[in-house]
């Protein structure tokens, strides 16, 4: 009981943080804390099982497929908060309270009955990973089969989504030369590397651009995910204070002559 | 098996061959073409040698059932009787001189091979016309004598002339048609059966109103097919067919067809008054009218078939009269299947021999450059005016002396009528023939080959002697087994009297014309001030005016009209609806905005809903 | 124990994951709330397993899981064949099947 009363309002409020995050991997972080959170619930429940399970294949396997297809693709769409449907959000907030509320309603009045418990039953199928297999290879043994075939299905389907069939031979290295040479020749792309991060006294991190002799940043060197994160340090600043260190130091050697 | 199926299944054979052999049958489908009836000829002759020698009243021949539905049934059945004898006799008979003639008429033509198509077809259809023993079948024939006409007017179709002609001969004849179709309905409602037989039984007991209908409706068709006025107008403007067809269809064969019609129904007209009377009356009008146009026309094939109008005025006249004038409607037929025919021919040959030319103010003097035309065109020309001895004169003066037998104002109307045919057709001869040359120097009249003037010999031969027919009554004995036995009426004067009459209002005739046009100079053009009466025959008496003005104008008001009515009222109903519809949609299927969210919102709006229903209904 | 504040608990969870799914356009995000959905049943098919006393409810459960575990192979796989193509994984830009 005790659990249920700490994870419950743990549970709503991360729902809802997730629901008003603003980044996918905060989002799926707190769906994490949820899905663990209802683990225990189940354990609390006397569902053993289950909650092995839902350990293993949602926080497991579905999270985490979750956060690699996130990295994969995630990453450039930053997710705007500002709604291009109109009346969507409202209608949406309100529909939603009032169909948890009519659950709510609907349940409340419901004549539940005295709880049975799951402890004659797993007694009497001797544990309840056991009470589970009985009915799974009995009672449910069809279903349990077709959702094998579901599985293999999806599995298929996944790759047949996600492959894509090489057109072209892969370019060897004589090819990719080649084509560098002709786009110098034809857009003057510098053939060689691009130019590594800016390297600072303070600071030795792929965040910091590269600055050209001129004083003025490299767009090169910028990463383009960092770019799109907006994480690019400023280094502006840091040349006006490198600037003050050397008129201070140029000062101190005047006064010192 | 009777070999009677072969008369109109020769000359079908053969126009079908002509017609779907394409241009393989170019070098001999001329001469296909014209054995065809030929051969249907002989075969008609043995039959009327048979049916002469024999003792039937007629010979039959049941070829197939052609209708079976419920308590309907059509058999397609041949009956060669007197009536239908004499006919096939005439189609084939002159149908084969026609034809013979054709392959010099249209020497240079190079549809020369489909123009004998379509002759083959006509004289199928109309051979099937005139032996059916049943008003469907008829109606079959009668159809089709209707497309070979349409057809052949309508020729020389690159003239936009000929086109509409045709067009209108068509359409004119469609009117016909419609009574036609509606009399047979009658009879099929009325009697169950439309065979003669059936229907001639049941006349019997038919009630006067039914009898009146059909012959009203029988006349309507009549007169569509013979150009009986109010349905004349199309006959003069389907001179624009080439002249074997103006000979051949519109004059000989195809336009007698009402005459046949009245005729061959004489149990429906025994049977009432008020349509006999409504014959005579459009006979009387058409014999007077066709002969005023003819009067004032200068293209010689006009004045031919305006001729052609009111001698077929004159057998509707007698068939009107009913027993007494059967026979003699008929025989008129018959002699003016012969002379007229001659003279359509003498004046295609006329303008084969004047590069085309029909205006006869253009010709004159032309009897030394073609003695053969010149000549047997005098025998048509002596034979038309009821000259003593040839064959109109015997045929016209039945029948005008049957006309006194009827009533004396009839009478004295198809004497009169005599008098205008000896006045134009004597003008015709003196401007054609006689008068001084008004030929133009590029013409060079020459007579014809000998391929046209035989058959204009043989013609000119039959309208001399198709008197004989009448020769101690024969004719009238031979139809007595169809229409009936002939009655004699009182006459309120002598026959003898009549005859000399009918003579002497002739020569008036002829001798007005001669004063008129064989001592003066014959203007080479048309003299344009003259009088009131000239300018109304000129333009037809005005019928096609008449036409436009009560039928056509009406017509086209009512149509544009119910075009009107029909694009706002019943369009604009039906667009409208389709327009609110539309526009409804148009602005419902804004909702199907692409967004997956707001689907999920409905969703969830509805799962709501019923919920909030299930909730509702819990806790009440 | 009751069981009531466990379904109380469902039926919130499931609605905040609703209005996840209507306001969030980030695909994966929407994928989130759903999987968010998904458990708040499970919840609630646990809870109902050990009200009647009986394991049926708990299959039920285990079998939405198996559904959702295979549904998020081909749904993620699908998300990403239309950011491969369209470059943004917001379910809005997908929007041509419209009137």
């Amino acid at each position: 009981m005790i659990a249920f009363w700490v994870l419950a309002p743990i549970m709503v409020v991360s729902a809802i943080a997730m629901v008003m995050a603003r980044k996918a991997v905060h989002c799926a972080l707190l769906l994490a804390v949820i899905m663990i959170s209802l683990a225990v619930l189940y354990a609390v429940q006397n569902a053993p099982f289950l909650f092995a399970v839902q350990i293993v294949v949602y926080t497991g396997a579905v999270l985490m497929l979750f956060l690699f297809v996130l990295m994969l693709v995630g990453v450039d769409s930053s997710d705007s908060l500002v709604e291009t449907l109109r009346g969507q959000r409202v209608t949406a907030v309100v529909l939603g309270l009032l169909f948890g509320l009519l659950v709510v309603v609907a349940i409340s009045q419901a004549t539940l009955g005295s709880v049975v418990g799951l402890a004659d039953a797993s007694e009497q199928a001797g544990g309840n990973v056991k009470g589970i297999a009985a009915l799974l290879f009995s009672r449910y043994v069809f279903a349990f089969e077709v959702t094998s075939a579901l599985l293999i299905t999806a599995a298929l389907g996944a790759m047949v989504l996600a492959h894509r069939e090489r057109l072209t031979p892969k370019p060897t290295q004589r090819d990719m030369v080649t084509q560098r040479m002709h786009d110098y020749a034809t857009s003057g792309i510098h053939p060689g590397a691009l130019p590594g991060p800016g390297s600072f006294a303070r600071h030795n991190s792929v965040d910091t651009p590269a600055l050209l002799p001129d004083g003025t940043v490299s767009e090169l060197s910028i990463s383009r995910v960092m770019r799109a994160r907006g994480t690019v340090r400023d280094v502006s600043r840091d040349r006006a204070g490198e600037r003050e260190i050397e008129t201070e130091s140029r000062q101190i050697e005047e006064g010192n002559t | 098996m009777s070999l009677l199926y072969l008369i109109v299944a020769i000359p079908a054979a053969s126009a079908a061959v002509l017609l779907l052999g394409g241009r393989l049958a170019d070098r001999w489908g001329h001469l296909l073409g014209a054995i065809a009836p030929i051969a249907s000829f002989v075969v008609g002759l043995v039959a009327f040698v048979q049916l002469a020698n024999g003792t039937d009243e007629a010979l039959t021949q049941r070829l197939f059932s052609w209708i079976d539905v419920g308590s309907f049934h059509v058999d397609f059945a041949l009956l060669f009787d007197p009536l239908s004898a004499v006919f096939v006799l005439l189609i084939t008979g002159v149908g084969s001189l026609i034809h013979i003639y054709s392959i010099g008429y249209m020497d240079h033509d190079e549809r020369r091979r489909r123009f004998f198509g379509y002759l083959n077809l006509f004289v199928a259809a109309m051979l099937t016309l005139v032996l059916a023993d049943d008003y469907l079948a008829v109606f079959l024939g009668w159809e089709g004598v209707g497309l070979a006409s349409y057809l052949l007017i309508g020729f020389w179709q690159h003239k936009v002339s000929a086109a509409v002609a045709a067009k209108k001969a068509f359409v004119v004849n469609r009117v016909g048609d419609v009574g036609m179709a509606l009399a047979i309905m009658l009879m099929f409602t009325t009697f169950g059966s439309t065979s003669f037989e059936g229907v001639s039984a049941g006349m019997d007991q038919a009630t006067s109103g039914t009898a009146t209908a059909l012959g009203l409706l029988l006349l309507l068709a009549a007169c569509g097919k013979s150009a009986q006025v109010p349905l004349q107008s199309w006959l003069l403007d389907a001179m624009e067919g080439p002249t074997p067809v103006s000979a051949l269809i519109h004059a000989a064969t195809m336009v007698t067809a009402g005459v046949y019609l009245v005729t061959r129904s004489n149990f429906i007209y025994d049977q009432t008054e008020v349509a006999q009377t409504a014959v005579v009356i459009v006979g009387l009008v058409t014999l007077l009218w066709g002969a005023v146009i003819g009067c004032a026309k200068d293209d010689i094939k006009k004045v031919l078939a305006a001729s052609t109008m009111s001698q077929i005025g004159y057998m509707m006249l007698a068939a009107g009269i009913g027993p007494a004038g059967y026979a003699f409607a008929i025989f008129h037929l018959l002699t003016h299947g012969f002379f007229k025919a001659n003279m359509f021919l003498g004046a295609g040959s006329v303008m084969h021999g004047m590069n085309d030319e029909i205006d006869m103010r253009r010709y004159g003097a032309l009897r030394g450059a073609m003695p053969v035309t010149f000549a047997t065109f005098a025998v048509g020309y002596l034979a038309i005016i009821g000259f003593p001895g040839f064959s109109g004169f015997w045929s016209k003066d039945k029948i005008i002396e049957a006309a006194f037998g009827e009533n004396l104002l009839i009478g004295v109307g198809a004497l009169v009528g005599a008098g205008i045919t000896a006045f134009y057709m004597t003008r015709l001869m003196l401007m054609t023939f006689i008068s001084e040359r008004r030929w133009t120097k590029e013409a060079h009249p020459h007579e014809s080959s000998l391929v046209m003037t035989v058959p204009l010999i043989v013609l000119g031969a039959l309208s001399l002697l198709g008197g004989v027919l009448l020769f101690n009554g024969w004719i009238v004995d031979w139809l007595e087994p169809v229409v009936g036995p002939e009655e004699h009426a009182e006459l309120p004067i002598p026959a003898t009297m009549i005859t000399i009459l009918v003579f002497l209002v002739v020569l008036v005739g002829a001798a007005v014309a001669f004063v008129l046009y064989g001592r003066d100079k014959v203007a080479s053009n048309a003299p344009a001030r003259v009088s009131p009466f000239t300018k109304a025959a000129r333009a037809d008496l005005y019928g096609d005016a008449l036409n436009e003005v009560a039928l056509m104008r009406p017509g086209q008001y009512l149509t544009s009209s119910l075009v009107y009515a029909d694009n706002r009222g019943v369009d604009g109903a039906v667009n409208g609806l389709a327009a609110f519809v539309g526009g409804t949609s148009g602005s419902v299927r804004r909702w199907q905005s692409g967004f997956v969210r707001s689907y999920a919102l409905s969703m969830l709006g509805g799962s709501a809903l019923l919920l909030l229903a299930v909730v509702a209904v819990k806790l009440a | 124990m009751s069981t009531t504040p466990f379904l109380v608990l469902s039926a919130m969870l499931f609605g905040v994951g609703a209005v996840g799914v209507l306001v969030r356009r980030n695909a994966i995000v929407v994928f989130m709330c759903v999987e968010l959905m998904l458990n708040a049943a499970n919840l609630a098919f646990v809870t109902f397993s050990r009200q009647h006393g009986n394991f049926d409810g708990q299959i039920a459960a285990f079998f939405v899981m198996v559904v959702a575990a295979a549904e998020v192979v081909v749904g993620l796989a699908i998300i990403m064949t239309i950011f491969r193509t369209r470059r943004s994984a917001s379910v809005d830009d997908a929007s041509l099947l419209k009137y």
